[in-house]
Order: structure tokens, then C-alpha cells, then sequence
């Protein structure tokens, strides 16, 4: 089967390389351009852990082929902060202890990241349904939904004073 | 989990669909959000030589409302779905649904025409379409034709869908009245352990048209004419509600397996149609 040329953006900059239509994103991303913040978790679009960001939406890298995402912009855990200039998100995961042992971070903040532009000024209730295609083995949740209320309430401080 | 190799097509418009499928025949299979199909790949369990990906046909997209008629592009997300305020106007019970299907992830890239096109028994769509009298718009080789949702489905995964034939578009009448869906499922994310909708048409205190289809409660959707007729004429109080239950249950034919004994099922389903229709009555 022929191969691909596959162009897409990933975290602001242009990337080509050659794939098998087959190849699935999350594994373009973590073994062909070295960014390895999606997480291969249950590889049946359960857990959430390779959620990334595509053309604005939330999706679950390990359904994706890589040739569907020819043309797309690619956001992942690496484009929204990095060590010693976390995002808020990031941040806040940090303060409340929204992880233990991190598989699920990279998702879980990429996935709140969206969310947050989804809805800016969620309930608990509401951060806990636009969570749901994310699993955690370890916090139970709480934190997890403390560092998301909390990150929002930042970035609406930070809004309204801009305004 | 990596699939067999295939060619990958993206055409721009639907003839150059058609065109592709007719010269890979049954090689070939059409991809809308690929969350059921990427899957069956992954696992094997589909083999398939030549994916035509339906994404960039700008006619397949659009939600468009005339009055009463209300009609869905086929490759519409369940996101967008959620999203459209006039829709949620004219037939909240799509939204109720769409709600209720998978999580924000999978909801963001399933489409409504990949849910009710696949003949999984599992997906929440079909049962719906069939409730609202829906008619799914298919166009082939031959040209364009409308199958009624309730014609629709043969087998698991075997519709009247020919294989050249692409799902175009769904349309329906607008309900009014109460409505409701209502899913028992095992976690978020899980297929209907039993599902139900309903609508519910009242004039004064008498309930003047009702409509009762089912999900995962056979190898197909399960629209219940006796369901509906039982309620028509009624104030849907208690005994009303019962005898529309038991027409229902009467319609199904559920099959044991990891979501429980088929006699638990048929308990589920009691449960849920009931809950529809009583939340149904209690908005119409």
C-alpha cells in the first residue's frame, strides 16, 4: 500500500513526514515527532489518555488515523505549557493535587483546555460531564474537578481584567 | 493495535464518492467519525482496502429547519448536534439523545449518520429515527431514494443500504408535544444496557399520539406500534402506562451477554419505557 504525504500543524508548527494511511495519530505523534504527552492507555477510545486537541475539538488520538488528520491542527499536552512556564491549567493541577501517578494528566488537561473554552464558567457538575471521556486510577476525581474550577475561575479573573 | 494496510481516499464531493466506491466495489467502505469502524479495524474484525472518508463533502454537513421539517446532513456530529439552538428548539429530544451517547471526545467526531448508518444495535440513533418517523436519504449509481427508518434496519450491521450507496441525509417532522430518552447504560460511555424514546402528543387531558421505539433491546431497533397505540386515547395514568409497557416488552427480544441475562434486560427495558413515557406525558 502506497504511502502518504502527510502535512498537518502541530503546536503552531508545520510538520511533514510520510505515513501509511494506517498509522494511527497518537503513534505519529508520540514515535514520528517525539511528543510523548498523549498517552497510549486503553487503546480502545475509553480512557482518554491520548486526547488531543484537533481543529478546535477534543478527540481521542488513538481512534484517529493519521491520514484523517492530513490538513488538521494538532494541539497537544506539549503546545499548552511547558517546565517553568506552566499553563494555568497546569498549574492548578499542580496546587490541588489533580494527579498521583500522571498517566492520565496529559489528557485530562488537554481535554479541561478545551473544555474550558467550551463552557468558561462551569458548575462542578458540568466540569464532571465535560470530563467524562477521561479516566483517572488514582485521585477520584475530586482534585481533578478542584484544579479545573479553579483554573477557571483564574482565566475568567484574568478576562475580566483585561476587559 | 494497528489495522490491516488500506488506501485512503478523501474525496471533495459526493460523485467522486460514488465513483470511488463503484470502482473498488466491495473493497471499499465509507468512514464518517470512524469511533465504530476505527475500532473494528484496530481489532481485525474489519478488513477494508480502500476507505473513503466522507469529511471534506460540504454537502454531507448542515442542520437545516423549515417549519416542522427538520433536515440532518449525515456527517452533522453529535457536538454539533448538541450545539444547534434551533434544533434544540424543534426537537430537543435530538439533543436529550446526543447527550446521552459516549463522552465529549467520541461526541465531537461520531456523526449521526455513522450512528444510525452502522446497524449497531448498540447505537442510540436508530431507535430514535424510528420513533420520530424518520427517513434516511441514500444516493447511489442509480440516483437518490428514502427509506423509512422503520424499513431500515434487517440484521446487526445489515441495512437497506446498498454497498454503492452513501447515507446523504435524515429527515423528519418536528414532534411538538413531550418527548424523552431515557438510557440505562453501565458507566458513561457504555452502549445501552436498555434504552427508550417517546413522544407524546396531548389535546385537553387525553394523550392524542404517541410513538415508542427501543435500543440494544434486539438485533435491531425496535419501533412498538401496540406501545403507542396503547396510549393514544388515555390520560397515560398508571394502568395506561403499564399496558403500553407491556406492549412493548412484547416487541423485544433482548439476548444475554455481558450487560446481563436477557431476562435483567427485559427488566431494564420495563423500567426505562416506563420513565419515558411518564417524562414524556409530564412536557407534552
Amino acid at each position: 500500500m502506497a504511502k502518504m504525504q502527510l502535512r498537518l500543524t502541530v503546536n503552531g508548527e508545520a510538520a511533514e513526514l510520510l505515513v501509511e494511511p494506517r498509522e494511527l495519530l497518537v503513534y505519529v505523534l508520540r514515535e514520528r515527532l517525539g511528543l510523548t504527552g498523549p498517552h497510549v492507555g486503553c487503546d480502545t477510545s475509553h480512557c482518554g489518555a491520548c486526547t488531543v486537541d484537533m481543529d478546535g475539538r477534543s478527540v481521542k488520538s488513538c481512534t484517529v488515523f493519521a491520514a484523517q488528520a492530513d490538513g488538521a491542527d494538532v494541539t497537544t499536552i506539549e503546545g499548552l505549557g511547558a517546565p517553568g512556564g506552566l499553563s494555568v491549567l497546569q498549574q492548578a493541577f499542580r496546587e490541588h493535587h489533580g494527579l498521583q501517578c500522571g498517566f492520565c494528566t496529559p489528557g485530562m488537561i488537554t481535554r479541561a483546555h478545551r473544555f474550558l473554552q467550551e463552557n468558561p464558567n462551569p458548575s462542578e457538575e458540568e466540569v464532571r460531564f465535560g470530563m467524562a471521556g477521561n479516566l483517572c486510577r488514582c485521585t477520584g476525581y475530586q482534585n481533578i474537578v478542584k484544579a479545573i474550577m479553579a483554573a477557571a475561575a483564574e482565566l475568567n479573573a484574568v478576562r475580566e481584567a483585561a476587559e | 493495535m494497528i489495522p490491516a494496510a488500506f488506501e485512503y481516499h478523501r474525496p471533495t464531493d459526493l460523485q467522486a464518492a460514488l465513483a470511488t466506491l463503484q470502482e473498488f466495489g466491495d473493497e471499499a467502505r465509507v468512514i464518517a467519525g470512524g469511533h465504530s469502524l476505527v475500532p473494528m479495524m484496530k481489532l481485525r474484525m474489519a478488513t477494508i482496502g480502500h476507505l473513503v472518508d466522507l469529511r471534506a463533502i460540504a454537502d454531507l454537513k448542515g442542520i437545516r429547519i423549515d417549519g416542522a421539517a427538520v433536515r440532518i446532513g449525515a456527517m452533522v456530529t453529535q457536538q454539533e448536534l448538541i450545539a444547534d439552538a434551533a434544533l434544540a428548539r424543534a426537537a430537543p429530544i435530538l439533543r436529550e439523545t446526543a447527550l446521552q451517547i459516549a463522552d465529549p471526545q467520541v461526541r465531537a467526531v461520531g456523526t449521526i449518520g455513522g450512528n444510525v448508518a452502522n446497524g449497531d444495535p448498540g447505537n442510540d440513533m436508530p431507535a430514535l429515527m424510528q420513533c420520530l418517523d424518520a427517513s434516511f436519504s441514500l444516493v447511489g449509481p442509480n440516483g437518490s431514494r428514502a427509506v423509512k427508518a422503520r424499513e431500515f434496519y434487517e440484521a446487526a450491521y445489515v441495512t437497506a443500504r446498498e454497498d454503492d450507496e452513501i447515507l446523504v441525509a435524515i429527515d423528519f417532522a418536528a414532534p411538538g408535544g413531550g418527548y424523552a430518552y431515557e438510557k440505562q447504560k453501565r458507566k458513561i460511555g457504555d452502549y445501552a444496557t436498555a434504552a427508550a424514546a417517546v413522544t407524546i402528543r396531548k389535546d385537553g387531558t387525553a394523550c392524542s399520539a404517541a410513538s415508542v421505539a427501543m435500543t440494544n433491546l434486539s438485533d435491531v431497533p425496535v419501533w412498538s406500534k401496540a406501545a403507542g397505540d396503547a396510549l393514544v386515547g388515555s390520560a397515560c395514568g398508571p394502568a395506561d402506562v403499564g399496558r403500553a409497557v407491556a406492549a412493548a416488552l412484547a416487541d423485544i427480544a433482548p439476548t444475554a451477554d455481558n450487560r446481563g441475562p436477557a431476562e435483567f434486560k427485559r427488566h431494564a427495558a420495563g423500567v426505562v419505557i416506563r420513565r419515558a413515557i411518564e417524562r414524556a406525558w409530564s412536557r407534552a
